[in-house]
């Protein structure tokens, strides 16, 4: 009986199917992760709902931005470039100066009863402002807070805020962010801007 | 006769038997670390750069608003003014009220809270044209935004 012989089969051109695989997805996807700055809306005015009273002057920072990019903080031209420590000046208030943001004792999970800053940083921009420069402030502004909240977290768990955040699943970790969060909340409210 | 006599070498070629194999680690390297393009852009973006950024997370629930000048292609049809692209169209301001319906119909009741709109957006762009926009998410109660930054310095003149 004559045996037939397996032929084998040609894998030659195997490897010019994955190139073609390759270059598909290649050309199809993104390498890019995104990132980015996650801000809250505030939500839609009600016209029936009476608008809340004002905040005293010395609890707000107010940051201008013009339509030439300059700023004008608490009624003075500066310069980006220190935005970021008079920002952390106001909020944290060291030296519980009477112009800056009163205190208010409020009860905190794990830190007990805290002393919580009655700060709100107002924003407004003008409609020439640039992107960039709008970017930029806000980043300044986020960067105070997070230096702030580092800070705290650094004294009072040994690590900085940004690793629990990473770490966030860990251990008591989330609780621990919700403590931080409470003692130095981030309060940036934006005005309509300028016409 | 001697031993030794030379031989002919024949060079043996190298192998490519695991030339696919290769191929296909690369290929299955880059299904996993890439996304799919969404959209075909039609705007110009250069994102601005920050350093307190966070990542987005679950790309499912993450709908986009590009804002930009037009491509090189189109620069002579539209000009340079900076325009809204909303899926693979140009877009007025006043459509966003219906993109952020039809955004919310396509995920899951429960996840619509976590639903969060993306801007990306030239750095050339005035703040009007973004103010608008967030104006009109604001009316659609599409309140969580991110403004996509790639991760750099910012500009400290």
């Amino acid at each position: 009986m004559a045996r037939r012989q397996l032929q084998e089969i040609n894998a030659g051109s195997m490897a010019d199917i994955a190139f073609l695989l390759l270059i598909f997805f290649l050309v199809t996807t993104t390498m890019d992760t995104d990132t980015g700055l996650n801000r809250r809306l505030p939500p839609p005015l009600d016209p029936t709902v009476e608008p809340p009273p004002p905040i005293k002057e010395r609890n707000v920072f107010t940051v201008l931005v013009n339509s030439n990019n300059q700023l004008l903080v608490e009624g003075k031209p500066m310069d980006i470039s220190i935005l970021r420590e008079q920002a952390k000046i106001f909020i944290e208030n060291p030296q519980r100066l009477e112009h800056l943001p009163a205190f208010l004792e409020k009860d905190v999970p794990i830190f007990g009863k805290v002393q919580v800053s009655k700060q709100v940083i107002s924003l407004q921009n003008d409609r020439g402002t640039s992107y960039e420069m709008y970017i930029a402030v806000q980043n300044e502004l986020a960067a105070a807070y997070n230096e702030l909240r580092d800070d705290l977290s650094q004294k009072e768990f040994g690590e900085p805020y940004k690793l629990l955040v990473k770490n966030k699943k860990i251990g008591n970790n989330s609780e621990k962010i919700r403590a931080i969060k409470k003692s130095i909340p981030f309060r940036i409210s934006e005005a309509e801007p300028n016409q | 006769m001697t031993k030794f006599k030379k031989q002919k070498k024949d060079s043996p070629g190298i192998s490519t038997a695991s030339l696919p194999d290769i191929v296909f680690m690369l290929l299955f390297f880059f299904m996993v670390t890439t996304v799919m393009r969404e959209v075909t852009l039609q705007v110009k973006i250069v994102k601005p750069t920050a350093t307190e950024i966070a990542k987005l997370e679950h790309k499912s629930l993450v709908s986009y608003i590009y804002v930009g000048p037009p491509i090189k292609g189109l620069l002579d049809k539209l000009g340079p003014e900076p325009r809204m692209q909303l899926n693979d169209a140009f877009a007025e301001i006043d459509e966003i009220g219906e993109f952020v319906v039809s955004e919310r119909e396509k995920i899951d009741e429960k996840e619509v809270g976590k639903q969060t709109f993306s801007l990306k957006v030239d750095t050339e762009v005035k703040m009007g044209i973004i103010s608008d926009i967030k104006m009109e998410l604001r009316e659609a109660q599409a309140l969580k935004i991110n403004y996509s930054t790639r991760k750099g310095e910012v500009l400290t003149k």
